[in-house]
Formats: structure tokens, sequence, C-alpha cells
């Protein structure tokens, strides 16, 4: 019976995701999920992309990085060119493997060198990063500088945001449970004794912030097919502030929070949207409370797992090794 | 044979000298202590071993299955991948991980599967996280740690950190184990119990041990020889009976004056 049920573990996991998708899918079909709602949905599965690699950079390998959006950019500017360039299907999958390719070149060039720096250091040193990276685009003739760039083909629909956004997080999940993931959690803990015990920290450093920089890199290929249009302020320093929001109220350190933050923050301004004066006001007033109430952000470090709906209602038996 | 040799090793901070000419030899499966007065250097002596300082002049050699590598100016993850590793004074486990996971990270470098099987969870990262898991529940089996692995390591008490302390640099299969006061902040009955799981683990895992620590009791009982710090310069080598009755050794611990009352 033991034997049964771990054997059903992974599979129970499976079928939530295909259970949520068809639901999705099923209701943008007959029309309940709407234009305005639908991108809501795409906003909320882009900044699940970017909250979770973040949160790998730095929530797990404690890496302060504000330099996400600078990433995301490049993925977006790849999509854009070669979508006005080759609007096919052929054209969008090219991009999203460039995108997120070139992403994560850009993400170890800047890494290997920033990485050595520490707390604030690296933040400000990511953050020039990646102005650098909007100003380069708002100088060069081929990304039509200040204007940007308009008419992007939509491509970006309901199974790439989906299929994307659950690719990363398992994938995100599944390598911080292999050594290598923990070779990252350890660095934010002791990067001393980690060392010490064999861990080459730089590497691992640069490891984590170069596959971050590869999910922001498909965030952005996402964004650009899906919003028609690309501005270089829109990657500016406040969108980097928007994601490590996510991040820090969803709980540095936990992935189920940073899914959980994105998908609360896209519900709270949308609900504001009637109030459009006091929005802004009234949002940055929730995030004080929150943080005031909840200063390890909602999730703390842990992880939702089968074990709170086991606890509500003691619907799934219990599982051997599962927390 | 000397299974790690210190030759004229010299570390300065700018002006202050920590460590001058420290000549040391460690022989295979030997079990030797390095004492002093507070400040006498003895875990800067650590600090260069381990790659975390690098050393001002002199060299550090290590020869082990017929290989000699020099590991002055070496990283310290690769000093460990030689082979030392090695237990803090002032504990630094991690902190919000697991005793298990703890354990588990020390085993790093002796996991054989690539960043993509870690990423996709291929059969070789199942297969290797077994094996991983089943070891490092031997290690805290001997720490008489097992029925804590779930716990937060900074959950556990004072006692029980310093031995996964040694449970987690056991993890690295070091060849040599430096051991950086084990015994500090430990009761008397504690100080027994891990003598005797220091001697327990070194027949085990065929160690050779350097030792640092301020407990006599525990130096003196099991140390098969002692080397002295004093202001950074190595006074004196020798068997605890040696040390004992070694004059420079009693006034580097009790001062000019009193040298004649001790015995």
């Amino acid at each position: 019976m033991k034997n049964l049920t771990q054997k059903l573990a992974p599979w129970r996991k499976w079928l939530f995701i295909i259970i949520t998708f068809v639901l999705v899918q099923l209701l943008v079909q007959v029309g309940i999920i709407n234009d305005y709602l639908q991108a809501t949905i795409a906003t909320i599965c882009i900044n699940i992309i970017l909250a979770v690699s973040l949160n790998l950079i730095t929530g797990f390998t404690g890496q302060f990085s504000l330099g996400h959006a600078g990433f995301m950019s490049i993925g977006a500017y790849v999509c854009g060119l070669t979508l006005l360039r080759m609007p096919t299907i052929w054209g969008y999958l090219a991009s999203i493997v460039m995108g997120a390719l070139l992403a994560a070149v850009v993400g170890f060039v800047v890494g290997l060198p920033t990485l050595r720096l520490r707390g604030d250091y690296l933040a400000i040193a990511t953050l020039g990063m990646s102005e650098i990276i909007r100003i380069i685009f708002i100088n060069l003739e081929i990304t039509n500088g200040a204007a940007g760039l308009s008419g992007i083909p939509r491509f970006t629909n309901w199974v790439f945001l989906y299929i994307f956004t659950v690719g990363t997080v398992l994938l995100i999940s599944n390598f911080l449970k292999s050594t290598h993931g923990r070779a990252c959690i350890s660095i934010r803990e002791d990067e001393i004794a980690a060392e010490a015990m064999g861990i080459n920290s730089t590497r691992y450093k640069v490891t984590a912030f170069t596959i971050g920089s590869l999910c922001a890199g498909i965030a952005g290929v996402l964004y650009a097919a899906y919003f028609y249009y690309l501005n270089p302020n829109t990657f500016g320093f406040l969108k980097s502030i928007d994601v490590l929001v996510i991040v820090v109220l969803g709980g540095m350190g936990s992935l189920s929070g940073s899914v959980l933050a994105a998908i609360l923050l896209a519900i709270i301004s949308t609900i504001l949207q009637d109030f459009s004066d006091l929005r802004m006001i009234i949002y940055a007033l929730l995030l004080v409370i929150i943080m005031i109430f909840r200063p390890q952000g909602l999730m703390g470090s842990k992880e939702i797992s089968m074990k709170v709906f086991r606890n509500l209602g003691g619907l799934w038996p219990a599982r051997k090794g599962e927390k | 044979m000397a299974i790690l040799s210190i030759r004229k090793l010299t570390k300065s901070f700018g002006g202050l000298t920590a460590v001058a000419n420290l000549n040391m030899e460690l022989k295979k499966g030997e079990l030797v202590g390095l004492i002093g007065p507070n400040g006498a250097g003895k875990t800067t002596v650590f600090n260069l071993l381990t790659g975390i300082y690098q050393p001002s002049s002199g060299s550090i050699i290590l020869e082990a299955n017929g290989e000699k590598k020099e590991l002055q100016g070496q990283k310290p993850y690769n000093i460990c991948k030689a082979g030392i590793a090695r237990t803090f004074q002032n504990i630094r486990l991690f902190d919000d991980l697991t005793v298990l996971d703890n354990v588990r990270i020390a085993m790093h470098q002796n996991i054989n599967y690539g960043l993509i099987s870690g990423l996709f969870h291929l059969p070789s990262y199942k297969r290797e996280e077994k094996r991983i898991l089943e070891e490092c529940m031997e290690l805290l089996r001997i720490t008489k740690l097992d029925s804590k692995a779930d716990e937060l390591a900074k959950n556990l008490p004072y006692g029980e950190q310093r031995h996964l302390e040694i449970a987690r640099a056991l993890a690295a299969k070091p060849i040599i184990l430096l051991l950086d006061e084990p015994a500090a902040g430990m009761n008397p009955a504690e100080t027994v119990q891990l003598t005797e799981l220091i001697q327990w683990i070194r027949k085990k895992f065929d160690l050779t041990i350097l030792l640092i620590e301020h407990d006599m009791s525990l130096v003196m009982k099991i140390c098969e020889r002692i080397y002295v710090l004093d202001y950074g310069l190595l006074i004196a080598e020798g068997t605890p009976e040696e040390i004992k009755s070694n004059e420079r050794v009693i006034k580097a611990y009790l001062g000019e004056d009193v040298s004649n009352a001790g015995d």
C-alpha cells in the first residue's frame, strides 16, 4: 500500500497541472475568461517566471540582484526583432530559443565579474548592468530607439504561457533538490563553510545567475509576442523592483510563495482598477501592511505541498518523506 | 611517512605576524594536538591549511595516494577535494537547513551526476541521491543524530551542533580531519562521549586527525603528539608527557612568575 501511494505521488502533481490547464482552456473557449482577464493571466504567468527565477538568484543563492528586467528585455527584443521579420510560428519558436540563450549568455558574462561582489554592492552592479542594456536598446537603430518596436504579431497564447510557466517552476524546483541546487543554498547560508565543504561558490553563483537570466529571457519572449509593443523603458529599474516585490512578498526561498504572490498581486491590482486615482496608494499600502505582519513573506521559506491539503481535509494519505 | 608537511609557514596581517616559520608534520593515521594560549595562532594555522587565508610564505604539501600536492595558494574547495576537511571553532553550520541537508551538501564532490541530470531528475540523479541519502544517514547514525535528520540545524542543542559539524566534515570524505575546539562549551560527560567518537571515527575512516583543543584532559588522553604554539611561534612538540613537563609550555600558559610554583 505504501508503495502504491509513493508511486501515485508524482502522478498527482501531473494531474493537478493538467486539470488547471484544461480548466482555463475551457473557460477561455466558452468565453467566461474574456480578453481582459486573458491579459491578466498572461501577466501572471510572465511574472511567475520572472519571480521564480529571481528567487533562485536572490532567495535561494542569496545574491541580491536588481537587474532582472535587463535580462527580460533581451528576450523581448530578440523576439520582437525576429517576429517582425519572420512572423511565423517557426520564427516564434526560434526566438524562444535564441532569446533564452542570449539572455543566458549575457547573464553568464555579467555574472562572472559582478558575483564577486556581495550584498548592496552586487545590487548596484546588477542595476547598472540592466541600465546599460536598456540604454543600448534606446540607442540602437535596429531596435528603433526610444520609440520602441510595435506591431509585433501575437503568438503567445495560453498553451505557451502555461507550458513555460509550469516548465520553469518544475525545472527550478528540480534544480533546488539536486546537489547543484543544494550547493547554491549553502552559499546563502554560509559561504565560507560551503567552500570549506568543497563547493566552488563562484561557479554555483554564476550557474544560478545564468539559469535565472535564461528564464527571464523566456519571460521576455512571451511578453513581446503577447503585448504587440516593446519600449526600452518598460524594462527599467521599476520592472526589476516589481519582480523583487513579488519575491519578497512571497517569501525569499519559497517557489510556491513566488507563484502565490504573483497571482495575489495581479488580483489586487485588477480589483483596484476601479479606484484609478487611489490605486497605487492602496497597492503600496497593502504591501506595507503585509510586510509589517509577515516580514518573512507570505510563505517564509516553506513550500506549499500536498500536506497542506491533507491537513485541511485529510484527502490524501500520508506519504513517506513528505514534509 | 608524512602525509602532510608544513614548511616555514608564515602569515602576517599587516605588522602582526600571526604564524611565523611554522614547521609541522603529520604522519598517516596519527592523532595530533595543536595547543596554545588564546591568540597563539592555532585557528590561523587551520585557516591557512584549508585555504581560507593565503600564507605569506612557506609551503603545505599533502602526500596521499603516492601523489604530492602543494596546497598553499589553493582555493578552499580544492583543498577539500584534495582531502582535508575541517570543523569550525565558532560553529558554522547551515543554520536554516535540516541536519540531513547539512551533511548532504558536504557530499557534493562525491556525487556523480551533471547539471542536466539534476534539472530533469534523470535516472543517474535518482541512483546517486539514493546512495548519498544512505551514506548520510550512516554518518548521522555514527554521530547519534539520525533521529533528528529532519530538524533544522539551528534548533539542535550546542553539543549536537558540534557533532553535526563532525558529521558534515566526514561527508566530504577527507583523509585528514581538522577539528577546531570540538569540545568547547561541552560538559565533562559530553566531552567523554566526544573523545570516544573521535577515536572511533579515526579507526573507522582511517583518518589522520589534527585537533585544536583547550580541554587538556581530552588532549592529553587522545593525542599521540602535541604541537604547542605561542604568539605564532612553535615553542614545543612531543608526546603528552614531554609537553606536560616542558618549561616553555608551562611558562606560556601560566606566565613567568608562577612557573616555579607549577609541577
